[in-house]
């Protein structure tokens, strides 16, 4: 049997998800028999390959990276779980949502900044309007919702995505977990 | 007639999920379908306060009736046959959930009442696992002038057993509820800030019964959110009083 | 006051009037207030006393006559000559002509099925009494039907006769006024109140305004009856603020109404005392829903309550209490003076007496009307309303305002009564008629609608608080050209779980706008969604797509 063709990515998040997964311990040597991970912050791939079968997506689409990340993903891979709050309801990164993006980098870079008071519009991507979760951007198969979802969760997804089945993960995980 | 004697109550029999139950005429069909195990959710109600049926998670079906009906408030009647779970009302009960969490910021993770929140809970109870409804993100206050305890609006689901608690129970009415639609807020005393108010007697009944982390005390971490149900111990004092 | 102090009141009125000549009425309702017609009024008693007259000529300031799009209206009583549009400087040319043939230049067609096809009951003394006057009113047969009332019939008598009547709510509902007076009666409590609700809030609607300005007695005397009907011995009318002419009219009517004895302790020498007061509304339209309004005028926050128990049972301060509004109270009197068969007779199987409607929009004879029920949209449109101005098509009627619906031109032929209206996806609504052509575009009207009833949710029940906020953000979305198949799908989830699931009749009803143009103009929807084009042009759809990220 050949191994499921898995991949992580890290949008806006804070890495908690991607070490919540790395929190499976000594599953992950079991999963790893089943799995190849073909893309993820965790291995070398610079490119992020056709035929996924599953990946796990950690953090809020927040600016034009990550949005043409995400969109580059969905078209690339057959099932698509938005890993944590981030992910799933944008979380953390929303909460600059109500002021708006010229205040909240007005606080950041100029008031709160002591040096070199600038806001940077070069090399690092813009921020969008609005932090938005994954699901509306691109269409999602599964949600994880935690912050983070604990190892076990997010093992009994991979387990039953492996298996083929569709996880249930109401009795698992919740907002905030 | 003797005047001490109890007003008598006649009893009442009905049928919750099939399944045959009796009840006194004064009880709603929360009160009988809980004593019966059967479960309904509920937000705004709060055994002790007045139900008002405003959150509609407790909507059920009653057979002839033209609309579902809430059950914090409505009264059984004989042969009246209920249905609480039906693929219509598990489908509406999850969309309300999903608006109130479009409406204003809850933000669980860095919430206080995380673990120890209704809202939190009933999602995951009710399995809503993402909310589809784009979210509404408006600007939203927190009032932390108070010397104990703080409301951030972001978190109220305007389930208003604050303000019926203050009143009902306390007898301060320092809170209440204005505007109207989205903007409508709870507000103590004439909008003012809550350490200010010359009503509010710092009881802290109000933090109690918050279903969320809107109102919470100062100081606290979220592992300390726990609450204490002081309501039912209250009413039934009052009650054997009279 | 005694019975033949009454008829001595009408009689004296009477005669005063065989002194006078000539009576010019000149409108005094807000319509033609707007267009001043205080001014003429000034000028037309300056040009009076000018000419030597004033013994025997008289203006007098009456309600509403109805063709408000033609204001100032002013008539000549006895000739029944009526002048239109009429301006301070035209009162020269008719006092002038008191006596000789009418002003031609100014004169308006009364032989035009405007007036012709109309049925006046509600309004049979609109333009015609002095509202400020209640001897006027009692010349015209006011109060006889609550003298009638209070001695020759009991309650049960007067609830039998507007059962038989078949008289309905005109509020909108349309529940039977009968069977609702005699569950009021028979409900247990140590006293009950009367409620008039006259917080109109439809946009577009002035039927009650115009009842209340012009003719506020009969309201009054309405409202006795039902108090002597049910055993109640209090009334409240409810009335918006933004209706100050009405407040005034009214205030002034109660006042004139104690004075003279037909209002306090024991009227007309019974036992049975009635007094009403006056509440004002502070621009809530939830204070149309009885409860909402209930609680208002307990002082409370205006919001409504789960029902049942209903108010005829537990109302104000959770006594038993009639609430209807303010057309069905204008309807008791001439019900009592006439009997219920008389009112019955007119009308349909299901729909008895006649409907005031207040005509607005994309029609040539906006104003207020009335007609018997079962009357064709038609006759109603293009007969009494005169039809599109500017040659334009017919595009739809819009009845009951935000609760109602949009109505095509294939229910043109339609008879109005509450079933049919409610069968074309509409309802018969408190009388608010606005006709759109075909430079209306029906994503639009939606979007409008659904505005007027987020803004105006009271925001206790969460599907009606938030859900009318997400129906109108993607009905934003549908018109600016910016929303997907998936938001529509999502419209129509939205409007499915607010009708069903809202407390109060304003979030059950809050969808229907935009169910029924859903119903009738999906292509319209389908154009802005998936042509990203508003074919009345009347959204500006951007060129380029406008980033929704």
């Amino acid at each position: 049997m050949s191994k499921a063709r898995i991949a992580t990515i890290w949008l806006d998040g804070c890495s908690g998800c991607h070490m919540s997964f790395l929190d499976i311990d000594e599953r992950l040597i079991e999963l790893a028999d089943k799995i190849e991970l073909v893309y993820s912050p965790l291995v070398d791939a610079k490119e992020y390959p056709e035929n996924v079968d599953v990946v796990l997506c950690e953090g809020a689409v927040s600016n034009e990276d990550d949005l043409k990340k995400i969109l580059k993903v969905r078209a690339r891979t057959k099932i698509l779980v938005s890993l944590g709050d981030c992910a799933v309801n944008s979380n953390v990164p929303s909460m600059r949502n109500p002021f708006g993006v010229e205040a909240v980098c007005h606080r950041a870079y100029i008031e709160n900044a002591q040096l070199n008071q600038q806001i940077p519009n070069q090399v690092i991507p813009q921020l969008l309007k609005r932090a938005r979760p994954i699901h509306e951007c691109v269409k999602v198969d599964v949600f994880v919702p935690g912050c983070p979802p604990s190892a076990d969760s997010i093992y009994y997804v991979v387990s039953e995505l492996l298996a083929g089945r569709m996880p249930d993960t109401a009795s698992k995980t919740r907002f905030g977990a | 007639m003797n005047p001490s004697a109890q007003k008598t109550l006649s009893v009442k029999t009905l049928q919750i999920d099939g399944k045959d139950v009796s009840a006194r005429e004064d009880q709603t069909i929360l009160d009988v379908a809980r004593e019966n195990g059967i479960f309904i959710p509920t937000l705004c109600n709060l055994d002790g306060l007045t139900p008002i049926g405003a959150c509609r998670i407790c909507l059920v079906e009653v057979k002839g009736a033209r609309r579902l009906l809430p059950a914090c408030i409505t009264q059984v009647q004989d042969n009246m046959e209920v249905f609480t779970n039906s693929e219509t009302l598990v489908k509406y009960r999850k969309m309300i959930l999903e608006l109130l969490f479009a409406e204003r910021n809850h933000v669980c993770s860095v919430c206080v009442a995380n673990g120890h929140c209704e809202l939190q809970s009933m999602a995951q109870k009710l399995g809503v696992d993402h909310i589809r409804y784009p979210y509404l993100y408006p600007k939203l206050s927190v009032d932390a002038s108070h010397d104990r305890f703080a409301a951030d609006h972001n978190r109220c689901i305007l389930c208003q057993r604050c303000v019926r608690v203050c009143d009902e129970i306390e007898g301060a009415h320092t809170w209440d509820t204005m505007g109207r639609g989205t903007s409508a807020q709870v507000i103590t005393d004439l909008n003012q800030p809550w350490g200010t108010s010359e009503t509010c007697t710092s009881c802290g009944k109000c933090v109690q019964v918050c279903p969320t982390g809107t109102l919470f005390e100062k100081g606290r971490a979220s592992g300390e959110m726990t609450k204490r149900e002081f309501l039912p111990y209250l009413t039934l004092m009052r009650e054997e009083r009279e | 006051m005694t019975p033949e102090e009454l008829h001595k009141v009408a009689e004296t009125e009477l005669e005063s009037r065989q002194q006078i000549d000539h009576t010019l009425c000149v409108c005094t309702a807000a319509g033609c207030v707007s267009t001043h017609s205080d001014k003429v009024k000034e000028a037309l008693e300056k040009e009076i006393e000018k000419h030597g007259l004033k013994e025997k000529c008289k203006v007098k300031g009456v309600g509403c006559m109805g063709l408000c799009m033609a204001g100032p209206l002013v008539s000549v009583e006895r000739t029944g000559a009526l002048y239109q549009m009429v301006k301070a400087e035209d009162a020269a040319a008719i006092v002038e002509n008191l006596g000789k043939p009418p002003v031609q230049r100014l004169l308006c067609d009364t032989a035009q099925p405007f007036f012709s096809r109309q049925k006046k009951i509600v309004l049979e003394n609109s333009g015609v009494v002095d509202a400020e006057r209640i001897e006027e009113y009692i010349a015209a047969k006011g109060y006889e039907a609550l003298l009638e009332a209070l001695t020759s019939m009991n309650p049960a008598q007067v609830i039998e006769q507007v059962t038989k009547s078949g008289l309905r709510g005109r509020g909108g509902a349309g529940f039977p006024t009968g069977l609702k007076w005699g569950t009021v009666a028979k409900a247990r409590g140590d006293r009950k109140f009367v409620i008039c609700n006259a917080d109109e809030g439809d946009p577009g609607a002035f039927m009650d305004r115009s009842v209340l300005e012009s003719d506020p007695h009969r309201v009054l005397e309405g409202m006795a009856v039902g108090g002597y009907a049910v055993g109640a011995s209090q009334g409240y009318i409810y009335v918006r603020a933004e209706y100050p002419l009405a407040v005034k009219r009214l205030k002034d009517a109660i006042k004139q109404a104690e004075r003279l004895g037909l209002l306090g302790h024991s009227i007309f020498g019974t036992t049975f005392s009635f007094n009403i007061e006056v509440r004002l509304g502070a621009g809530a339209f939830v204070c149309g829903e009885e409860t909402a309004l209930i609680a208002s005028v307990e002082g409370k926050r205006g919001q409504p309550r789960p029902r049942p128990p209903f108010p005829a049972e537990r109302g104000l301060w959770n006594s038993p209490t009639l609430i209807n509004n303010v057309e069905t109270f204008a309807n008791i009197p001439p019900i009592i003076r006439n009997g219920g068969e008389w009112f019955a007779g007119i009308g349909t199987e299901k729909g008895k007496g006649t409907k005031v409607f207040a005509l607005a929009g994309r029609v040539n004879n906006t104003g207020l009307i009335e007609v018997p029920m079962g009357v064709t949209l038609r006759e109603i449109i293009f007969d009494i309303g005169g039809g599109i101005p500017d040659g334009k098509k017919f595009k739809a009627v819009q009845t009951g305002g935000p609760s109602g619906g949009c109505i095509p031109e294939q229910f043109l032929d339609m008879p109005v009564d509450y079933e049919s209206l409610a069968k074309a996806g509409s309802i018969m609504g408190s009388g608010g008629m606005i006709v759109m052509d075909e430079t209306s575009c029906m994503v639009d009207v939606a979007k409008f609608f659904m505005e007027f009833c987020m803004t105006e949710s009271c925001g206790k029940c969460v599907p009606c608080r938030v859900g009318t906020k997400q129906m109108y953000q993607l009905l934003c979305k549908i018109s600016d050209g910016t929303a997907t198949a998936a938001d529509q799908v999502m419209l129509e989830e939205l409007c499915d779980v607010v009708k069903n699931t809202s407390l109060c009749g304003l979030g059950m009803t809050a969808p229907n706008p935009v169910l029924s143009t859903l119903r009738y103009f999906r292509d319209e929807f389908m154009a802005h969604i998936h042509d990203r084009r508003c074919p009345a042009g009347v959204c500006k759809i951007g060129k380029e797509q406008v980033a929704t990220v």
